[in-house]
């Protein structure tokens, strides 16, 4: 698989809603400063267990909570420390590098305003940068670059994307450029669990031929297996590298776009989650392989690229009766880069005692994701408050951006 | 039996028809046998608007001439590479004669190279391919565009009962155009004209090698030692009529050979204005009366085979061959005897009349009542995806290489017998249409609500498991990979 830049088929162009002509406009205000930022956002799809991602091990409620499951710093596999509170699972070891050289941050306990818990309308909140899902059919990302100010240089305006179907977040009034790889990830294991799931409780001939054809055995296996053995592991690892790989060379490019989105599937962990040795796992490994991808094919732009790495939202607190866990509320956001003013992790924590929960069983909302957002895009790529309040966030005056999330503020 | 509209609409569409699009189901809800019926009369219904599509004749010969163009520029490249080796022979020569070594000579170009001939370019798909796939751009496009597809599902039907295949001789070019000529001018029409039309075909002749037939005591049998071939009147009483093992014996295909011997076509090396089109050759004919299924043929030339081609079609045991398999293939593998007998009652009294046959179908309790057990074949699955993903122009390569992934490639069977019409065979193909959902829903499911084309194409059939595992999907291309594989949608 290769990546050139090549023209977009007038279908793939349909597909990412805008045409693709060269603007000649680019972030001005920042430019003026001497500096030619790269923002690349990461939807993680399906909504990311954050507390499996980085986990609270200084707290003393964490172990009752998720019992021989919780990732602790002891054990087979053990997570690797952020803080006196805060540690890494163990399969993002570049994540972790970055963070101990300043170049990751972490922010905990987030969330968008979104509070129910449909994958497809958290979404949808998520990347429209809206209140409420189904409001518009542009994404915060999009409308964030339309609103920076001219300039004078092509391609600075326009947005990019990785996939067939540019992620909602990109879409929007600005031209979207998008890539996709020649080859895409056949049907994931969990769409093929699902699938038979479906077919055992309504058509068991169905049920009977694709258990056959998949070879079920090896997926059972996988689920309770290493991570190294769930199937496909190596294409999703190789997808995941190859498209932010793929984002950051164009991103780099003196002539490219400056702004991208990437999506990424499979976060759904119902049952056999295998934060430490299984599903999860192979999925954050896949996640740390694209951040350092990312890292280097972006060379010497490294050091003004802010990736941002973000969810619908969070998963139950304890786990549910599949060693898995169900759609919650509060999440992580990871945040890598250059330009970042990193290892920190950014929390006001809400505490695991169940009182503490939302509703009594997700991890409670103490930071606004838009804060964060809002954050990057004012002192990153210099998009105005008002724009912000108005436009790419719209509703979200009260939401302050967060500050000194990057070196220059 | 009281159902739901909806319901009745959404099983109207997938059974008889090509599959919901956004609206189908409310737009038919009042009266889903009577949207279906409506289709038959449409004025027009089962042509495509082909106004840019060739002829069977004028597609054979522009491919002949695409082939010998391309003949004469390989022999002019041979000639060239020959003439270029012969100097290059005598360079090396003069060059050793003067003492210089190997190692200081230098490096070989390639003859092409050094005869400064242009590189060989990417000729694209060859005019034959280019046809093929002009035909199949249409045929896929008038699947899409069907109001409820029913009239196209019947095409599909009797395209596959009189199947041809592009992979045999020069059949690719004039495959959609037989498909056109052949079938659709026909398929509300009578069978008999069908039936005539398809078998007397050059597509037919060629595909099922009775262009070459000669008869023992024909002039040209008389002549040369190539003589009888017995494929196509086997495979007329075989497949295309009376069905296996039905009336006939091996004296009867044998006779019944020799009445069609002479039906061919025109060789293109002979007429540039006529070549390709039918031809009765009577030079290839074998003389004299000829005895079928107990009837004894007198008349002479191509009458003979248009007489027993009129008989078989009015023939009880081919009203029940084509009821059966009309009923296999839209109803169920084991097919109520109730349902054939009525279809094959209609086939009868109406003398083949297919527009009767295919409005009795409809009108037939026992074909709205059976469980909808059916796997629906590829390509009707294929285009069901689609058109519930409200595509209306599809790229042609994604749609060609699913159908080849999933086993039924367009207009390629790998037997006279064409594609299976009960579900066993096809249920091996599961996992691969897992493969194409997922590439559909990401590929094409940009601006598909999966919740809103469930409500659409599903909804009134659907499981609460169905409904449920949509809704839950991680993100909405899993949602409509899980919507395209749910049984509801596999199944017709």
């Amino acid at each position: 698989m290769t990546c050139t830049l090549h023209a977009p088929s007038r279908r793939e162009l349909l597909l990412a809603s805008g045409a693709l002509f060269a603007w000649a406009y680019l972030p001005k205000a920042a430019r003026a400063e001497g500096r030619d930022p790269r923002l690349l956002v990461i939807v993680l799809r399906g909504a990311l267990d954050g507390l499996a991602a980085v986990a609270p091990v200084g707290d003393p409620d964490w172990a009752a909570l998720r019992g021989d499951k919780a990732l602790t710093l002891a054990g087979k596999a053990p997570a690797l420390p952020l803080d006196s509170l805060f540690a890494l699972n163990p399969a993002m070891p570049n994540l972790h590098r970055l963070y101990k050289s300043g170049a990751a941050t972490i922010v905990h306990a987030v969330a968008t305003p979104y509070r129910e818990r449909s994958h497809f309308d958290g979404q949808d909140v998520l990347e429209s940068g809206f209140g409420k899902p189904g409001a518009t059919d542009s994404g915060w990302l999009n409308r964030a670059l339309a609103a920076l100010q001219p300039g004078g240089r092509a391609g600075a305006r326009d947005a990019f994307a990785v996939g067939p179907i540019a992620p909602l977040v990109v879409r929007g009034p600005a031209p979207v450029l998008s890539w996709t790889p020649r080859r895409l990830p056949p049907a994931s294991d969990d769409t093929v669990m699902r699938l038979i799931d479906l077919y055992q409780h309504t058509d068991p001939a169905l049920a009977r031929v694709l258990e056959e054809r998949m070879g079920l055995a090896t997926i059972a296996r996988a689920m309770d297996g290493s991570s190294a053995r769930v199937p496909g592991a190596g294409q999703v690892r190789a997808y995941f590298a190859e498209s932010a790989g793929a984002a950051a060379r164009f991103l780099a490019r003196p002539d490219g776009p400056r702004v991208g989105a990437l999506a990424f599937d499979g976060w759904d962990t119902h049952a056999a989650e295998g934060a430490t040795d299984g599903r999860l796992a192979m999925l954050l490994g896949a996640l740390d392989g694209a951040v350092a991808a990312i890292e280097s094919e972006m060379k010497e732009a490294w050091s003004e690229t802010a990736v941002a790495v973000i969810t619908e939202f969070g998963r139950t607190a304890r786990f549910n009766g599949t060693e898995g866990t169900d759609h919650g509320t509060a999440t992580v956001a990871l945040l890598a880069g250059g330009a970042l003013r990193g290892g920190r992790v950014i929390a006001d924590w809400p505490g695991l005692k169940p009182a503490r929960l939302h509703e009594g069983r997700d991890l409670k909302p103490t930071t606004d994701l838009r804060a964060v957002l809002k954050g990057l895009l004012k002192d990153h790529l210099r998009v105005d408050d008002g724009a912000l309040a108005a436009k790419v966030f719209p509703g979200s005056g009260a939401v302050k951006p967060m500050a000194g999330l990057l070196q220059q503020a | 039996m009281v159902r739901d509209p909806n319901a009745e609409a959404a099983l109207a569409l997938h059974r008889f028809g090509l599959g919901p699009r956004a609206g189908s189901v409310a737009a038919i809800a009042a009266d889903p046998r009577g949207a279906l019926i409506a289709e038959l009369d449409r004025p027009g219904a089962g042509r495509l608007a082909d106004a840019d599509l060739l002829s069977s004749g004028a597609a054979g010969r522009a491919a002949f001439a695409f082939r010998q163009a391309q003949q004469v520029a390989r022999r002019a490249e041979r000639a060239a590479l020959q003439s270029n080796a012969q100097n290059a022979t005598a360079t090396n020569a003069m060059q050793s004669g003067e003492g210089e070594t190997a190692a200081g000579s230098p490096p070989q170009m390639k003859p092409a190279e050094q005869a400064g001939a242009p590189p060989r370019r990417n000729p694209g798909p060859g005019l034959p391919q280019q046809i093929y796939l002009d035909e199949a751009k249409a045929r896929f496009g008038a699947a899409l565009g069907a109001e409820t597809g029913f009239v196209e599902r019947l095409v599909w039907f009797w395209s596959n009962h009189f199947c041809v295949s592009a992979d045999k001789g020069i059949v690719r070019p004039i495959c959609g155009a037989y498909e056109r000529e052949a079938i659709r001018a026909h398929v509300l029409g009578r069978f008999g004209d069908m039936l005539l039309a398809a078998e007397s075909h050059p597509a037919m002749l060629i595909y099922l090698d009775n262009a070459r037939s000669i008869g023992p005591d024909s002039i040209a049998g008389l002549r040369q030692r190539r003589g009888l071939n017995e494929n196509l009147a086997r495979e007329i009483l075989e497949l295309h009529t009376l069905g296996v093992r039905t009336v006939y014996s091996q004296d009867d295909v044998t006779r019944f050979a020799n009445v069609i011997t002479g039906w061919t076509f025109v060789p293109f090396r002979r007429d540039s204005i006529r070549g390709g089109e039918f031809e009765f050759n009577a030079r290839m004919h074998e003389p004299g009366s000829q005895t079928v299924i107990g009837n004894s043929y007198g008349q002479a030339g191509v009458e003979q085979g248009r007489a027993v081609l009129a008989a078989l079609a009015r023939h009880p045991a081919t009203a029940r061959h084509v009821a059966s398999k009309l009923a296999r293939h839209f109803v169920a593998d084991d097919p109520p005897p109730a349902l054939v007998e009525r279809l094959s009652q209609r086939f009868l009294a109406t003398h083949g009349d297919l527009k009767e046959v295919s409005r009795t179908l409809l009108t037939s309790p026992e074909a709205w009542e059976m469980p909808r057990a059916k796997l629906k074949r590829p390509g009707e699955w294929i285009i069901g995806a689609l058109r519930a993903l409200g595509v209306t122009h599809a790229e042609i390569g994604p749609v060609m290489q699913a159908h080849n992934l999933l086993g039924e490639p367009l207009w390629r069977p790998s037997a006279p017998k064409g594609f299976a019409d009960d579900s066993a065979p096809w249920l091996d193909g599961l996992a691969q249409r897992l493969d194409i959902a997922n590439q559909f829903a990401r590929r094409m499911g940009a601006d598909a609500d999966p919740r809103a084309v469930f409500e659409e194409t599903l909804g009134p059939l659907a499981s609460n498991e169905t409904r449920q595992a949509i809704a839950r999907a991680e993100s909405r291309p899993q949602a409509l990979a899980l919507l395209f594989m749910a049984p509801e949608f596999q199944r017709r």
